[in-house]
């Protein structure tokens, strides 16, 4: 069973009251020491494998030295040979032959460690693979623990609180409420630097004599005088 | 990363936010720390944030299983699956009888990340909370 399914079946469960665990803290203590276990296992057989990659080296250069000796003993007994000493070429034949028995044994050891490297490399990228899928599971689970724990501390936060939780449309609507309130305030302040702005901008006009000027008793007077003249 | 830390943050912002919004943190006790984090204007729908060993989530609460229209109920798990998807960085989720949106970031995220995280989840909120009002009570 999936821990997807595990969780999910343990919250169809009834396990969903407040603060009742969904996921028991003696299991998870015992999966994240398996998962301990795993790695330590892991960090092992990397260790073996280093050893063995370090043999199946040793043994690699071995057969390649016995190799090149048999060639060049091969080629002693052929000098031998031409020179006429059949006596000096079967002791250097005697001499191939146990190298060749050499060559066998190291060949066979090499063979052997090539394939055990492989196995455990083999050994180690599934172990990783499965460790980190312990780490995903373990990860759901501890999530799940926490989120649940979470709601409680907020539930009975809520509660102490005594604040009245609101329906999802009045939160809405208040808050809603409070930005038209805020737009509002800052159009009104808008409004009112504008006005202020206007306002000083005319009084500079009117210093200067820009624009229309205030009728004075001696623009009147002259008015007067300009009708009876 | 941990909650004293984005707190720290959060209250430090001020009214310099990139996203123009103040933020006030309040830590909850609990079994776990969970910090509440409102956002002026929008105290109604406050944000929790909890930090896990390898993730940051972090949660808006939208509303309960009694305020759903039962008749709407099935069209509006469809509607929730179809906006999954196009909802930027946030999903929605059930708690106990709570439906909610929430946001997930990697335990190596900024406070940056996070305020963002943070900003664009209450938008969703209330986003979500107006598109669907029509299946709920």
């Amino acid at each position: 069973m999936s821990i997807f399914k595990k969780i999910f079946t343990a919250i169809k469960g009834g396990a969903n009251e407040v603060g009742e665990a969904i996921v028991d803290a003696n299991s998870t203590r015992i999966f994240e020491q398996e998962i301990r276990d795993a790695e330590n296992h892991l960090t092992k057989a990397k260790r073996d494998l280093t050893d063995v990659m370090a043999k199946q080296m040793q043994a690699s250069r071995e057969v390649e030295r016995i190799t090149k000796d048999i060639a060049s003993h091969e080629d002693y007994a052929g000098q031998a040979l031409s020179k006429g000493d059949e006596a000096l070429a079967m002791e250097i034949a005697e001499k191939i032959a146990s190298l060749d028995t050499e060559l066998t044994t190291q060949q066979g050891s090499l063979d052997s460690f090539t394939t055990s490297v492989e196995r455990l490399k083999e050994l180690i990228k599934k172990s990783e693979r499965q460790v980190a899928d312990y780490k995903r599971q373990l990860s759901v689970v501890k999530t799940t623990d926490s989120v649940q724990k979470a709601t409680a501390a907020i539930t009975d936060n809520f509660v102490s609180g005594n604040s009245k939780l609101l329906s999802a449309k009045d939160s809405l609507e208040r808050i809603k409420q409070k930005q038209q309130n805020f737009d509002d305030r800052l159009k009104a302040s808008e409004q009112l630097q504008a006005e202020s702005g206007d306002a000083s901008l005319e009084a500079k006009l009117k210093a200067a004599g820009i624009g229309d000027q205030a009728s004075s008793a001696n623009s009147v007077l002259d008015r007067i005088k300009a009708k009876q003249g | 990363m941990n909650i004293h830390k984005i707190a720290q943050y959060l209250n430090d912002l001020g009214d310099n936010s990139d996203t123009g919004h103040s933020f006030d943190c309040q830590p909850i006790a609990g079994e776990v720390d969970v910090l509440q984090i409102s956002i002026l204007g929008r105290e109604e729908l406050p944000i929790f944030v909890s930090v896990t060993d390898d993730q940051i989530l972090c949660i808006t609460y939208l509303w309960g299983e009694d305020e759903v229209v039962s008749e709407k109920r099935t069209e509006m798990f469809e509607t929730m699956l179809e906006m999954n998807i196009p909802m930027p960085l946030s999903s929605f989720a059930k708690i106990g009888d709570k439906y909610s949106i929430f946001g997930a970031l990697a335990i190596s995220s900024s406070v940056e990340e996070i305020e963002h995280e943070l900003t664009v989840l209450s938008d969703n909120a209330l986003d979500v909370i107006d598109d669907f009002s029509e299946f709920l009570v």
